[in-house]
């Protein structure tokens, strides 16, 4: 039996990775189907009926405008899932090729290209958000830039530490020898064989990005209103703590369920491509 | 040792200098001239004017970088726009609160992290563990400032044991102060915790496998002996790797923390600072934060030193 085919059912004897994906399929779900439906308008003023309690017309009730809360956090799953993939990318695609480039080229280069790196840290996102914001104006291309920004330096690292094992390897001497340039030695073995590595990295840097972005947009620096998120709904709802504190909690629950989700999955993930891990 | 040191100091002079090149060209370069930026487009053009020569803006770029960093270096931060004060008097003012509140929560982390971390590798895959690794999972998914609006509505709202938020300074004695700063400090300190008790648990597993714990318990020693003297020493590496990058972290998450409880810390002071476009503020204090974060690691290249003399000996 191939590895591949072995994986499924190793899958299933790890509940991290059940329920992990479990909840990321609910929250791609949710953002799915908000983008063809929601119970209501996510912009739909109805002060009448402000601050409303749950109930079967609004399941968790209303803010402060009278907007349906489930149909704002619908909406703000997609604002969630939008920031994480892009900001994933950008930090994948940039930190995978200095980690690589730093793992063929060695010398100098790697320790110009993981300088860089390590010089990055310097700036988390929010620091990087204030900056932008200060000169741009707040939005939601700031949170983007400024999280994409700090996952670079995370790909880097992570990519020259397993490129470089794997650049030990006799496949790649062979390689080598056959006289294949180092970029072709990079796509065709080196990058095949850290993905899985590089997937586990990418789970674990969305769910950092989703809490990110939730505290970004909370403090106003990131996603505006109307447009819904699930930072802003609670800075919303902390203006209105001591009437209606259940608003509190909504957007918090579905930040935590998607972030622990997403951590679960890439925990079990890598309990699954490194089998000596799971042994713990 | 003398060659380690000297790397490590050169290392950390070059990343303050590529830094605060950085804030520099981002805050002072990019916009064109910052004194529009922050007198708004509709400014007048002699209103920008004056404002431009105040801030020394027409001077060329070089020199005006030359004059912030030896400012800097003697403590002279420029003036506040916004509020016509020295910008170094509001961020001394703001980090009377800032820092106690960081190392009030740094070391609730480090107590709640390591404690929950031994205990589980203690009775590793027994309940205790198993509670301890769920209950951490739980946590390292939770936003730190919704922890803190949680915490507001049962301590303080609730309960009333502790302030809402607001500060009421260090004047009037040391428990008042101290009283607004740990709800805080135990939101900012809860999520790492979970991080660290994760890592210190992992760490522990690893030397316990080694011969020399067991050796160590097989000449008789008691486990918390072990546990102290061999297992927690050995683990010290990767422990203060993620200790450092936590107080980075801290530093960073108390502009969160305090914008949940009104405190007037640098957060308080950098998002006004934003809301006036007080350029001058914005940029001292996001290199004053990303000076402390390259400082935090700096100083952990040099713990490692410390724990472990062999890492000074080898080459870069």
């Amino acid at each position: 039996m191939s590895i591949a085919a072995a994986l499924p059912g190793r899958a299933a004897g790890n509940p991290g990775i059940a329920i992990g994906g479990a909840l990321t399929l609910a929250l791609l779900l949710t953002a799915a189907l908000s983008l063809l439906w929601t119970p209501y308008s996510p912009y739909a003023i109805d002060v009448p009926h402000r601050l409303a309690l749950p109930s079967m017309r609004h399941w968790f009730g209303t803010d402060a405008l009278g907007r349906d809360v489930v149909s704002m956090l619908m909406v703000g799953a997609q604002n969630s899932i939008l920031v994480g993939v892009i900001a994933v990318s950008v930090g994948l695609l940039a930190g995978t090729a200095l980690g690589a480039l730093a793992a063929a080229r060695r010398g100098w280069v790697e320790e110009a290209a993981m300088r860089l790196a390590d010089f990055t840290f310097a700036f988390p996102a929010i620091l990087s958000a204030i900056m932008l914001t200060a000169l741009l104006g707040a939005g939601i291309v700031n949170s983007i830039v400024a999280i994409g920004i700090f996952n670079v330096p995370i790909f880097a690292r992570v990519t020259r530490g397993s490129a470089k094992a794997v650049w030990q390897r006799d496949f790649v001497l062979a390689a080598r020898a056959a006289g294949r340039a180092p970029l072709g030695i990079t796509l065709v073995h080196v990058l095949p064989n850290i993905l899985s590595a590089l997937i586990v990295q990418a789970t674990i840097q969305f769910a950092n990005a989703i809490l990110w972005e939730a505290a970004l947009a909370y403090l106003g620096l990131g996603t505006q209103p109307p447009q819904p998120s699930w930072g802003r709904m609670l800075n919303d709802a902390q203006a209105q703590l001591f009437q209606a504190p259940w608003l509190a909690l909504f957007p918090g629950v579905a930040i935590m369920l998607a972030v622990l989700g997403l951590n679960l999955l890439g925990d079990g993930l890598r309990d699954l491509y490194d089998p000596r891990m799971a042994r713990r | 040792m003398g060659g380690f040191l000297l790397r490590r100091c050169a290392g950390f002079a070059a990343t303050l200098i590529a830094a605060s090149a950085i804030v520099f060209l981002v805050m002072e370069v990019l916009p064109g001239n910052a004194a529009q930026v922050m007198l708004g487009p509709e400014a007048p053009a002699e209103t920008v004017r004056a404002l431009t020569q105040k801030l020394g803006l027409d001077r060329p770029p070089l020199a005006r970088y030359l004059g912030w960093v030896e400012g800097m270096a003697r403590g002279d931060l420029g003036e506040s726009y916004a509020y016509a004060t020295p910008a170094g008097d509001l961020v001394a003012q703001s980090l009377s609160l800032t820092l106690p509140l960081a190392a009030l929560a740094m070391a609730l982390n480090t107590a709640l992290g390591l404690a929950l971390g031994l205990y589980a590798a203690q009775h590793h895959n027994r309940p205790g563990d198993v509670a301890i690794m769920g209950m951490s999972q739980i946590g390292i998914a939770l936003p730190t400032f919704w922890l803190a609006i949680l915490l507001i509505l049962l301590f303080a709202v609730e309960l009333g044991w502790f302030p809402a938020g607001g500060f009421p300074g260090w004047g009037g004695g040391l428990w008042p102060g101290l009283r607004a700063l740990i709800l805080p400090a135990v939101a900012l300190a809860a999520v790492q915790g979970a991080i660290l008790a994760r890592v210190t648990r992992a760490a522990a597993l690893d030397v316990m496998r080694e011969d020399f714990v067991r050796t160590a318990l097989a000449k008789g020693l008691s486990r918390g002996a072990v546990l102290r003297r061999h297992v927690l020493r050995n683990a010290m590496i990767p422990i203060v790797t993620v200790l450092g990058l936590q107080f980075s972290n801290l530093l960073v998450l108390t502009i969160v923390v305090e914008n949940v409880f009104s405190l007037p810390g640098l957060g308080h002071l950098i998002l006004n600072a934003i809301a006036n476009r007080d350029l001058v503020v914005v940029r001292d204090v996001v290199m004053l934060l990303a000076a402390m974060v390259v400082a935090v690691n700096f100083l952990v290249d040099l713990l490692y030193a410390a724990i472990d003399p062999r890492l000074s000996l080898r080459g870069p």
